[in-house]
């Protein structure tokens, strides 16, 4: 116990980098990935072919590879810079990973919810002359959004868990790493260890409560 | 929902307007496509004395194949481990007990919750302090894997057992079965069918998180890929970066075909009353959604009358 008291402090900070990420990581996501819906159900067969080889491809492949190839691929290898601060830039080159591999899996929700969607009102959008842009824009996707909440939140707790996997990315101030750090120098700690996580079920559980809450309130009733 | 009901066949302007969106696309994809190549030729990624290792056998033999052969031996043993313990707390928390039932919820519940990251790391340091000095990076991935995908299978066989229509169950105690013979005759035989997708499904997941040992320095391919064969070949980083990342691909690739293909299998299958469970943190929305291109509310197994 008083390892964690201790370290706490440290290890406080290193889980507000984690919330950082994940508030960064969660709006990227949610856009990318709605960006990535509409391309795959676009007209446009090029990119409906683009997105479904930018989902299958990244969602086969490791957060961990992902990470790693971004800091040490892009970012030493090819200069993909942020900021001239190291620990800036390997923020924003992980928040850059995590989302561009989040948004994969928040594509795969929504278009699960794009299916949810009765044939009848898009083929009644069209009817009335709406254009794909607008159908999809006033007609599908907000249904589609408001039938995914739930699975959307199952993402989110996913991405919030995966901010741990930073320290691949090179990002050394994040609870994990600090965690690892504490634990070179006092071994295994039980109390740290029950810390962190019950740090992080204090943020993932009431997403999971509050998306299955809304998720019933908003539900769309057929 | 049919991606086709979103737009109409297009008339003579429309078809000039896609015509005109499919060449601004195949633009936009060729002009990022072509970043990527001249960052990576600017560097000189592109020269053929960095990618000549990857041509020779030794760098396969020495380097490449143990590398894959670290990641497919710690998703081996993960993958039975994970398996026995799903098996065994998914039961468990079946059980009619309370006493079994409630730790076994805990256990699954906490498991699943905890990044395996941090699990991982816990059970690394925590291992040479109980039995001593040694490696344990193997033994920390492979137990990490085991706890985490164990209690998410643990919850697929739960969900696998309920599926199985309620009459079943009842008809059987009412031939005098007992419980243990309605679980193990009638309940687990169609539920393991309808897990199945979903248990190959974990799988995948279970592969991709093997990359996980790489943060804690056990060799697997990601860590001969990225840490010694660029300090063996100076400069080739980003060919052992595309070569690994290609071999992952194919990997996961065709366990997700698998898994693809039997969950169509086992939708079609007459063994089994259970309909497939749902691959977990899949998009499940609704009734049968998100499995057809139909969509609508309707189950797609369920023949229209």
């Amino acid at each position: 116990m008083d390892e964690l008291i201790k370290y706490g402090p440290d290890l406080a900070l290193g889980f507000l980098e984690n919330v950082k990420l994940s508030i960064v990581g969660a709006i990227a996501a949610l856009l990318l990935g709605t960006i990535l819906v509409a391309m795959r159900v676009s007209p446009t067969p090029v990119l409906r072919a683009a997105g479904t080889v930018y989902v299958n491809v990244v969602r086969n492949t490791p957060l961990t590879l992902v990470l790693a190839f971004s800091a040490l691929g892009l970012s030493d290898q090819l200069g993909l810079v942020f900021s001239e601060t190291p620990t800036t830039n390997s923020f924003w080159i992980v928040a850059m990973g995590l989302s561009l591999y989040t948004a994969a899996f928040v594509c795969e929700a929504l278009r699960a919810g794009v299916n949810t969607v009765p044939m009848g009102q898009a083929e009644a959008a069209r009817a009335i002359g709406l254009t794909f842009m607008q159908s999809l824009t006033m007609i599908i996707l907000p249904q589609a959004f408001r039938a995914v909440i739930a699975p959307l939140g199952s993402v989110m707790i996913a991405m919030i868990k995966n901010t741990t996997v930073a320290t691949a990315g090179g990002f050394l101030l994040d609870s994990a790493a600090v965690m690892k750090i504490t634990f070179d120098t006092t071994g295994a700690s039980i109390p740290i260890f029950l810390g962190i996580v019950v740090a992080f079920m204090a943020l993932t559980m009431p997403i999971g409560f509050f998306t299955g809450w809304l998720a019933r309130r908003l539900a769309v009733v057929r | 929902m049919s991606t086709s009901v979103l737009f109409d066949a297009p008339g003579p302007r429309g078809r000039i307007r896609n015509h005109t969106l499919t060449v601004v696309s195949v633009i936009a994809v060729a002009a990022v496509l072509y970043g990527i190549y001249r960052g990576f030729d600017a560097k000189g990624q592109f020269e053929g004395k960095i990618w000549q290792p990857f041509l020779q056998w030794e760098t396969w033999d020495f380097y490449i194949i143990p590398g894959l052969i670290g990641t497919l031996r710690a998703a081996a043993v993960a993958a039975v481990l994970a398996l026995a313990f799903g098996a065994i707390f998914g039961l468990a928390r079946l059980s009619d007990h309370k006493w079994i039932r409630v730790p076994a919820g805990v256990v699954v519940e906490v498991f699943r919750a905890i990044p395996l990251l941090l699990l991982i790391f816990f059970i690394f340091y925590l291992a040479p302090m109980i039995a001593g000095g040694g490696d344990y990076a193997f033994m920390a991935v492979v137990l990490g894997l085991m706890l985490y995908n164990g209690s998410v299978l643990a919850e697929v066989v739960r969900a696998g057992v309920h599926a199985v229509p309620k009459g079943q169950s009842e008809a059987a105690y009412a031939v005098g079965m007992r419980k243990n013979q309605v679980m193990r005759l009638v309940l687990l035989p169609q539920g393991v069918t309808a897990m199945m997708p979903a248990i190959v499904s974990q799988l995948v997941v279970l592969l991709k998180d093997t990359a996980l040992g790489y943060i804690i320095a056990y060799v697997d391919l990601l860590n001969t890929g990225f840490k010694i064969l660029p300090a063996r070949f100076f400069g080739s980083l980003i060919p052992a970066a595309i070569v690994i990342g290609v071999i992952y691909l194919a990997l996961n690739m065709a366990l997700s075909y698998l898994a693809t293909w039997l969950e169509k299998r086992s939708r079609r299958s007459r063994k089994t009353a259970a309909r497939p469970v749902a691959a977990p943190g899949s998009a499940e929305v609704g009734v049968g959604a998100g499995q057809g291109t139909e969509g609508g509310g309707l189950a797609p197994d369920k023949p229209l009358e």
